[in-house]
């Protein structure tokens, strides 16, 4: 049965139930109040995440690398929920996560720490990543890591992996209309930019918590900063929104709907 | 069956991470390493290794608390010496501090004679009184009462600091969204704690990946889950409490952060307390945080015996009285959050220390009722436990109970907190008798330093609630009443909206901004979630006692609307709107016939929440 070194690259984003509200300050776009709000692995590469545990708990001597390119600090307070889903060993990296930043920066700066994890083992290595992000939707980013490894073998909005006793990959994409795609190839080394996968969050495991956390720590400490190039912005707004509240007492429910539908409409 | 359970062995175990749990970690972890910054001391159940330390929180992030707060900050700042606010998001120090007395400006609150008496002299020497947009400023704060040298903080921000400077310390875990079920209580003594279910149903059976809650085996629990936690409760039902322990004043404090207008110039710093507003049992308080954005907020308590008591539509009439209308008409809703606190102070003190456990913070019974204090006594009563525990594990010594009465108990008996808790022990007992009764009480107890008391009989909640009946006598008929329920049950609303009104206070006219519907404010700031795979945590244990109750003020206090009237009588829970206050725990007006003192809710450790972390 093959092994694998899953590297998964997933930063963090502010926890999806705040408001968000993006400012132009000194150092360029950025959102009210970001240090305040509490974060969450993006969505996208918690996808990734549990996709490459549930791999190598599959694949015994398999191994999951999270690469974090995000502040020191929010990265920490991120771990003390994510630690307890799944079993991984972080690197990370003291840089923005602010969505403001530019992809092909970021891309480098993952690129350069998985190629410096001690004992990278290429014909073995799956590049696992989200193929979006919920900060900053570029969608390009894990194909600038692959390029930049040198790993031709890409494949976006995954869905589903499978491996063949021989370490063959048969994967399953989303593509246009709604429809998959099944493509397979020989094998590590391939990058997957996944889509939401089919496995749930994970529970929190307390003893999986403990392992990591003995890891986790000096990794933070061990985060070197780095700066990623900030895109000139012309403006940067949210979807025009406006939360109206009124309370009808007299009308149907299809006259509420068309109501409904007519400001969705304005809007 | 029961099912197998994992199980995993670490030194010390911690429920809840709170202003308690953060004074406890952030000295015990500075005591387990060295100068150097080598282990000082060893793990027993890792050797080799320093201590295993793990504290386990039941929120999604240590810093969704719901309380904001003005403090005097000394146990806070023992431990911080150097301590700037500025490093503190939302903090600031104490500035300016008021009390107010708000006079009624719509005619609805329900004042006793004496008070409208005064309320009329007021208004009659208006012109020579320093009366301001409906409401008068106190010209003395006794002493006991100022926060002068303190701070106005969130403490969900203050729990994020601390958390990350623990984590950062590497020598404690903190695992938020892990709730706690119960302690493991073999022959009378705590050997750690029992984590709850994962991939159960609503009610709790086991479901598509299905985990059972591990075990975690500790020589010695701390439990700090707040007032109303589930591994206290089960270990004062199953260990018993002290003579002359009781739990009676509780009340519900329910919290706006506001981004204010422009216009206002108030300074951060400014610390309003409030009363007399909008009913006269109900104080206020308004705290202006840096970057202009304020807290404000009221405390329902279990003294005010209205049958439809409501914090959340209160404190919208709380903010539309002029004396801060002014300040916040054209802000904008940030979040908002709602707690229960327990009110009983010192005499709710349960056995602090037993067999492999000490309890420390609000739960146990360390909140001051005189000078409305909680945060910075909860602590130091965390300081004062890590203290004697690294006594005892320099010492060799175990975790019993003799030894924890020794070191930590004793340490508590000697310090601040016990000495002003006891004074405040009984300050508060008036107010069963009445608003001005209670008043007076607290003076007399502030001013002689507990040695006077306002006598009074401090009844169980559930024993003062009258009915909408009873309590809207002379207002709203009883014919009207019973048409008003009925309307509420087929909408499954509760009633409070609807018996306000009528009894006279004007409908809350929303602006989309700052006022907004109950369900909305769900939606804002942080917005209220439950992870799937959890079971139901509020539980009403008997439902054919519920169908005989007819006044479900569980139903009429809930902070998020998550508990509404239901078939048969039978209130229904929604699991995903709750804000785990705990309010329902207090309010439920039926009595187990087991006289246990318990109610008919069951409140069980329970995922999910409120993600606001400006509270």
């Amino acid at each position: 049965m093959p092994q694998f070194q899953i590297v998964v690259c997933g930063s963090i984003v502010p926890d999806p139930l705040q408001t968000l509200e993006p400012v132009t300050g000194p150092a360029g776009p950025s959102l009210k109040n970001e240090l305040m709000l509490p974060a969450v692995l993006d969505p996208w590469a918690g996808h990734a995440l549990y996709e490459a545990a549930n791999l190598a708990r599959n694949h015994p001597g398999s191994k999951v690398y999270l690469v974090s390119a995000a502040p020191k600090a929010k990265l920490q307070q991120v771990m003390m929920t994510v630690g307890q889903k799944a079993p991984f060993e972080l690197v990370a990296i003291d840089a923005s996560a602010s969505g403001f930043t530019e992809a092909a920066d970021v891309a480098a700066l993952l690129a350069g720490a998985i190629a410096a994890i001690p004992g990278l083992d290429r014909s073995r290595l799956l590049v696992f990543g989200g193929w979006e992000s919920a900060s900053r939707g570029a969608g390009v980013t894990m194909q600038m890591v692959g390029e930049r490894l040198g790993i031709a073998e890409q494949f976006l909005a995954v869905d589903q992996l499978t491996v063949g006793e021989d370490g063959t990959l048969e994967v399953l994409e989303r593509i246009e209309g709604g429809s998959h795609q099944i493509s397979s190839c020989q094998g590590a080394p391939a990058v997957f930019g996944w889509a939401t996968g089919n496995l749930p969050e994970p529970r929190n495991n307390p003893q999986v918590g403990m392992q990591n956390m003995r890891a986790i720590m000096p990794a933070l400490q061990k985060a070197k900063p780095a700066s990623t190039g900030v895109p000139s912005f012309v403006s940067v707004s949210l979807p025009k929104q406006q939360r109206e509240t009124r309370v009808v007492k007299d009308l149907t429910p299809d006259e509420v709907a068309r109501e409904i539908v007519a400001w969705i409409g304005e809007n | 069956m029961e099912p197998e359970r994992q199980q995993m062995d670490v030194d010390i175990v911690c429920v809840g991470f709170g202003p308690a749990a953060g004074g406890f970690l952030t000295t015990l972890s500075r005591g387990l390493a060295a100068g150097d910054g080598a282990p000082a001391l060893e793990s027993i159940v890792a050797p080799g290794m320093p201590p295993q330390v793990i504290c386990y929180e039941r929120s999604d992030d240590v810093g969704f608390g719901v309380s904001g707060i003005v403090t005097r900050a000394r146990g806070i700042r023992a431990t911080f010496p150097d301590l700037d606010p500025a490093a503190i998001p939302m903090a600031a120090p104490v500035r300016e501090e008021k009390v107010i007395y708000l006079l009624d400006p719509v005619g609805a609150s329900r004042r006793s004679i004496g008070l409208r008496a005064i309320d009329s002299l007021i208004r009659s020497f208006r012109f020579g009184l320093p009366l301001d947009h409906g409401a008068i400023e106190l010209p003395y704060t006794p002493e006991f009462l100022r926060k002068h040298g303190g701070m106005v903080m969130s403490i969900g921000q203050f729990n994020q600091w601390v958390g990350s400077q623990l984590m950062a310390s590497g020598a404690v875990q903190v695992w938020p969204g892990t709730p706690v079920a119960q302690a493991l209580i073999e022959d009378g003594k705590i050997a750690g704690v029992r984590l709850v279910d994962q991939g159960v149903e609503k009610d709790g059976a086991p479901g598509p990946g299905f985990l059972p809650g591990m075990d975690i085996r500790a020589a010695l629990t701390v439990v700090a889950d707040g007032p109303v936690g589930a591994v206290s409760r089960q270990i004062d039902a199953e260990l018993g409490v002290p003579q002359g322990y009781q739990r009676r004043d509780w009340a519900v404090g329910c919290k706006f952060v506001i981004d204010l207008p422009e216009s206002c110039n108030l300074e951060p710093g400014t610390v309003f307390h409030t009363l007399g507003y909008p009913e006269p049992e109900i104080f206020g308080f308004f705290y202006v945080h840096p970057e202009r954005v304020a807290s404000a907020g009221i405390f329902v308590p279990s003294w005010f015996t209205s049958p439809v008591r409501t914090s959340y539509r209160y404190l919208q009439h709380f903010l539309l009285h002029p004396f801060f209308w002014r300040y916040v008409q054209g802000g904008r809703l940030r979040s908002w959050g709602a707690k229960s606190l327990q009110e009983s102070g010192r005499r709710g003190e349960p056995f602090l220390a037993g067999d492999g456990y000490a309890r420390i913070g609000e739960g146990s019974g360390s909140t001051n009722v005189l000078t409305g204090s909680g945060v910075d006594e909860a602590w130091t009563t965390g300081t004062q436990l890590a203290e004697a525990v690294l006594e005892l594990l320099r010492e060799g010594r175990s975790f019993t109970r003799a030894n924890l009465e020794s070191t930590y108990v004793a340490r508590r008996r000697r310090s601040w907190v016990e000495k002003e808790g006891r004074i405040a022990e009984k300050a508060r007992d008036g107010f069963q008798r009445g608003f001005l009764t209670g008043l007076a009480g607290m003076a007399l107890s502030g001013f002689t330093k507990g040695i006077f008391t306002m006598p009074a009989r401090v009844e169980e909640p559930y024993e003062t609630i009258p009915t909408p009946y009873e309590y809207y006598r002379g207002r709203i008929s009883d014919h009207e009443i019973a048409k008003i329920r009925e309307q509420c049950a087929a909408r499954c609303i509760p009633l409070h909206d609807a018996l306000m009104e009528r009894a006279g206070w004007p409908a809350i006219e929303y602006d989309g901004q700052l006022l907004v519907s109950h369900q909305d404010a769900l939606l804002m700031g942080g917005k209220v979630q439950a992870p799937p795979g959890y079971a139901d945590h509020v539980v009403f244990i008997d439902p054919a006692l519920c169908k005989t109750c007819g006044s479900p003020v569980c139903v009429e206090i809930c902070s998020a609307e998550a508990i509404t009237p239901g078939p048969d009588g039978v209130p229904v829970f929604d699991r995903e709107k709750c804000v785990h206050c705990g309010a329902c725990l207090w309010n439920c007006t039926r009595a187990l016939p087991d006289d246990s003192g318990r109610t008919n809710v069951e409140f069980r450790a329970g995922a999910g929440g409120l993600h606001s972390v400006e509270n």
